[in-house]
């Protein structure tokens, strides 16, 4: 029974979103609308959870030997400023936590981001290895690209460019609408086996 | 489930039971439904009657049956990556990537496979480290994962540290992974699920670590990231079908039937669409919109 309620209030509301979609009616948009703060709601509780999670697991890494635990007391130090600079000077502009925000967190992640450029040309390099027929299709077709978007291209033929058009409007969108139309298919199918109650993920059991 | 049972209606039988419901007091009355059914979404809702039809029949006629599945290269390597990974006492990583929360159908796909990589892990006596962007989701995969340790007599290889949230930022959770793979230096490396911008950067970390990588994922964008950047990739619905493919479940396999019967059908629609664009007959394309 303690299993078959939440998959009974699963459907439910899987057919209602469903159904809400045709419905124009006010009542249904309004329910519809307390159904998304809802969803807010749960997900600012879990949230909660999840954060304590990160404290506890934090802690526990430094009472252990070992390099995590200096990460996990620079982790929980972080943590602390920030919670003690937004309950202490708010996060409007000019207070210190934007500051932080600005001048710390800010650059980490555009550091971070900045090493896509590096991983892009590493994995081309792997990728672009011509070592079977599909490969060489590959690597061809990607020169043919590099090719027609530089100045280059268009001075060795004004061809390289239009065929560079005709590579990504027609055989790179045809597959791509192929794989779109697999994906949309599998999600649908998933989504009609959560509402059957055959797809019991949510639930933590692996679908069991 | 959902028609497995003659007796009594189940649980599963009764939100079909609903929409047929409500799909019979608005179709036959249009005159009466104006006011309040979205007319202009009829061929939407056609095609929720088609697709939810095409996989519940499926599921019925595949009761007690055996389907072949065409061999999947990356959900056949998976016990070849687990395997890898304990001969080298390393642990197996698994991301569900950042760009999906649970409702998301490719989340719930994904932490089907991730039962399945448990239960082979637990066999094994290999950890599996599950860093999480998502707290509901790090949630649900903490109770997957102990079920599957569970299911494979190895309880007490679960450890909480090890399936947790990390943070909601992106980059911070590509770097957190990172981090996380290049001190652990997990064996093999499983990217199953939405991925966005951090999608390369956690592939590629992951080989510089010489990890083996399976990748899935429902972007488009991403997935030519992960075609030249992991060994094994599972394109499109490849992902939806691993599921049933590890579980062997009949009925999860029916509706992989289901999706390949609808494919049959949009190449039918395709194919006619063309022919009649070409005899210059657009009813068919206007009825799409």
């Amino acid at each position: 029974m303690l299993r078959k309620i939440p998959v009974m209030v699963c459907a439910v509301c899987g057919v209602f979103m469903a159904a809400q979609y045709f419905i124009v009616s006010g009542p249904v948009s309004q329910l519809y609308g307390t159904v998304l703060d809802w969803m807010q709601i749960i997900f600012v509780c879990a949230l909660l959870v999840g954060i304590l999670h990160v404290i506890t697991r934090q802690i526990k890494n430094i009472s252990r030997p070992g390099p995590e635990r200096w990460y996990a007391m620079i982790a929980l130090f972080g943590i602390a400023l920030m919670v003690v600079l937004g309950f202490g000077w708010g996060i409007s502009r000019g207070s210190p936590f934007l500051w932080v925000f600005d001048h710390v967190q800010a650059p980490m992640q555009t550091t971070v981001f900045s090493l896509l450029a590096f991983y892009v040309a590493s994995a081309a390099y792997r990728g672009f290895r011509a070592r079977h027929a599909e490969s060489a299709v590959l690597v061809l077709a990607a020169l043919i690209v590099l090719l027609g978007r530089v100045p280059v291209g268009e001075i060795i033929s004004p061809y390289v460019p239009q065929t560079v058009s005709w590579v990504l409007n027609v055989p790179a969108v045809a597959a791509k609408r192929a794989i779109l139309i697999g994906i949309g298919l599998g999600m649908t199918a998933t989504a009609i086996k959560v509402i059957a109650g055959m797809e019991r993920t949510y639930l933590g059991s692996g679908g069991r | 489930m959902i028609l497995r049972h003659g007796k009594m209606p189940q649980v599963s039988s009764v939100p079909f039971a609903l929409l047929l419901i409500f799909f019979a007091l608005i179709l036959p009355s249009e005159a009466a439904a104006a006011d309040w059914y979205a007319a202009e979404r009829t061929p939407e809702l056609a095609a929720v009657i088609i697709c939810a039809a095409a996989v519940l029949v499926s599921v019925y006629l595949a009761r007690g049956r055996r389907f072949y599945v065409r061999p999947l290269p990356g959900v056949q390597a998976i016990d070849d990556a687990l395997g890898r990974a304990t001969e080298m006492g390393a642990p197996v990583m698994y991301l569900t990537g950042w760009g999906g929360d649970l409702a998301r159908p490719t989340t719930m796909a994904s932490l089907t496979i991730l039962s399945h990589v448990a239960r082979r892990t637990a066999a094994f006596g290999t950890p599996i480290l599950f860093p999480s962007h998502d707290p509901v989701v790090a949630s649900a995969a903490q109770d997957t994962i102990q079920q599957g340790y569970a299911a494979g007599k190895r309880p007490e290889l679960y450890n909480s540290s090890d399936v947790a949230f990390v943070t909601q930022s992106q980059l911070g959770y590509a770097a957190a992974v990172d981090g996380i793979m290049s001190r652990r230096k997990p064996g093999a490396v499983f990217l199953l699920g939405s991925f966005e911008g951090e999608a390369l950067i956690l592939a590629e970390t992951a080989h510089n670590v010489g990890a083996v990588q399976i990748s899935g994922t429902d972007s488009t964008i991403q997935l030519s990231f992960f075609l030249v950047a992991c060994d094994y990739t599972l394109i499109g619905e490849e992902l939806f079908a691993a599921s049933g493919y590890l579980s062997g479940d009949p009925l999860i396999l029916g509706a992989v039937r289901g999706q390949d019967i609808l494919k049959i059908i949009i190449v039918a629609v395709l194919l006619i669409g063309t022919v009649l664009g070409l005899l210059q007959i657009h009813v068919f394309a206007e009825w799409f919109g």
